[in-house]
């Protein structure tokens, strides 16, 4: 063993692999109190209680979902690519969990993330590994040959590349303001001008905020499975724990964005009392990142689900000049301040 | 690196094989999804950071993307489409003819750009601040040409799609 630990490749990849079986495992946990959160504060939106029966206060449902669903039956269709159909769930969930290696959830005393890796293309990574979410959905519902997984698939499809051009367009106004697109550079420029980006950048959070609900297929741009039309959208055949895989990665991709609007828009780890304590950076971060993830149920709660043409409408015509508009604005400011 | 280099290149190869090879044109997309991952693991082993994670975003998140819609769109059944009448003959002598030419072509290519290569790259090579400065500078003519190049595709593409709306 120490001579294994003394080759510094091997090391490496020894931390590499700790850290992220670490931090895979707090995800999953995140992700399953996620869930008993959400059912939560939708039943006390409608007046109800919520899951009560397991455990004190429902703590131990998410437990109990998770052995119904691993005791029920797998089903694959007939006519499904049987390939394709076993992997859709693992790549969803897989490019889900890819995001985590470069998101720093606070900083260390001596002033270094708290990360697996600190990326100089961060914010890059992260939009990358977004950009491949899309194939579990789209996989999914093609693989399922079927007619209602199939619409869904092709409506997620499209309504995911338009509204990722927005999304990209809006997050490069923070990218001018802090000249980098390391996240923890980011996070870093935000302390330094001592202000959240959310303040200088409203319109280009706004757009994020939005096309972050869409990407992630969230109430009131949950088209792509709405149940009304399409039965489950392009999860209609899927049983068992493959069902389970796709919810997830859904779950986890909530997360994903509420970390990198963040990041982005409100200062990381940034708060008061950091000079005594650094480490408390961690905190903060996990409260604001809790703050989106309620404002997301919130809409959950609260909005109806949009129609098709309007929702593609709305991408195309108003978010995205605008987003242009933001960027073209905020690129002019920061090339005046700095001449 | 080396060998990280060598399982991206069988990757690589095996993933390009799966392309051409697949009967079905999802599986070839899957395939090339794969390859373009892979290519970016490349550059990233040649310090192209920028490169890799605009390879995966415009190529493996974009392109491909439009790619499997279409397929989708096209070919819901399991059924290969080019097994009936419609399918091209005498392809292979030709096919091959062409490949190993292009692969001759890519081979001098290599060879001459190996011999001018300086023995070890600016340290900041592939970081967004380089690859920008190069791009909107000594290589602007070109990014500028290749907008337009793409912007006339686009007007064409309008054309030729929207015609039917448009009456006069």
């Amino acid at each position: 063993m120490n001579h294994l630990l003394a080759d510094p490749w091997l090391r490496f990849i020894l931390v590499v692999a700790i850290k992220s079986g670490v931090l895979i495992f707090i995800v999953i946990t995140s992700f399953a109190y996620l869930m008993l959160f959400e059912r939560k504060i939708l039943a006390w939106f409608q007046l109800r209680l919520g899951p009560i029966w397991c455990g004190p206060w429902g703590l131990l449902q998410p437990a109990a979902d998770a052995v119904k669903l691993v005791l029920k039956e797998d089903l694959t269709p007939r006519d499904a690519d049987p390939l394709i159909y076993r992997f859709a769930p693992a790549i969803a969930v897989l490019t889900s969990v890819l995001a985590y290696a470069a998101i720093p959830f606070g900083t260390f005393p001596d002033g270094s993330p708290v990360a697996i890796a600190n990326l100089n293309v961060g914010i890059l990574y992260i939009l990358a590994a977004g950009s491949l979410g899309v194939y579990g959905i789209a996989l999914g519902g093609w693989s399922s040959q079927s007619k209602w997984p199939l619409l869904g698939a092709i409506r997620s499809t499209a309504q995911m590349i338009s509204y990722e051009l927005a999304m990209g367009l809006s997050i490069i106004g923070v990218l001018l303001l802090a000249g980098t697109t390391n996240l923890s550079g980011i996070t870093a420029a935000q302390s330094a001008h001592h202000v959240w980006y959310i303040l200088p950048q409203f319109v280009g959070f706004l757009i994020y905020f939005i096309t972050a609900t869409a990407e992630t297929n969230r109430a009131p741009f949950d088209l792509p499975e709405a149940e009304t039309e399409l039965v489950a959208g392009f999860h209609t055949e899927y049983s068992s724990l493959r069902f389970g895989t796709f919810f997830v990665a859904e779950y986890i991709n909530m997360i994903t964005v509420s970390c990198v609007a963040t990041l982005l828009f409100l200062g990381g780890g940034d708060g008061p009392f950091l000079a005594t304590l650094p480490l408390l950076s961690v905190a903060w971060f996990v409260l604001k990142v809790m703050v989106f993830l309620f404002v997301l149920i919130w809409m959950r709660a609260t909005l109806p689900r949009l129609r098709y043409d309007r929702l593609m409408a709305f991408g195309w015509k108003v978010l995205l000049p605008v987003a242009v508009l933001n960027l073209l604005v905020t690129a002019a400011i920061v090339a005046l301040v700095k001449a | 690196m080396v060998v990280l280099f060598w399982v991206c290149a069988i990757v690589l190869v095996g993933t390009a094989i799966a392309v051409v090879g697949s009967r079905q044109p999802v599986h070839s997309v899957v395939g090339l999804i794969v390859n373009f991952s892979a290519l970016a693991v490349l550059f990233l082993t040649l310090s192209a950071e920028f490169l890799a994670m605009m390879q995966i975003i415009i190529y493996a998140g974009a392109i491909l993307v439009l790619f499997l819609f279409v397929i989708a769109l096209l070919t819901v059944g399991n059924q290969p489409i080019e097994t009936g009448e419609g399918r091209l003959a005498h392809q292979t002598v030709p096919a091959i003819a062409a490949g190993v030419a292009a692969l001759g072509l890519i081979a001098f290519g290599v060879r001459t750009a190996w011999s001018q290569s300086a023995a070890s790259p600016p340290a900041d090579l592939g970081t967004v601040p380089a690859f920008g400065t190069a791009l909107l500078t000594t290589h602007v003519f070109a990014f500028e040409a290749t907008a337009f190049v793409l912007l006339v595709a686009i007007i064409g593409v309008v054309l030729m799609a929207g015609r039917k709306e448009i009456r006069f």
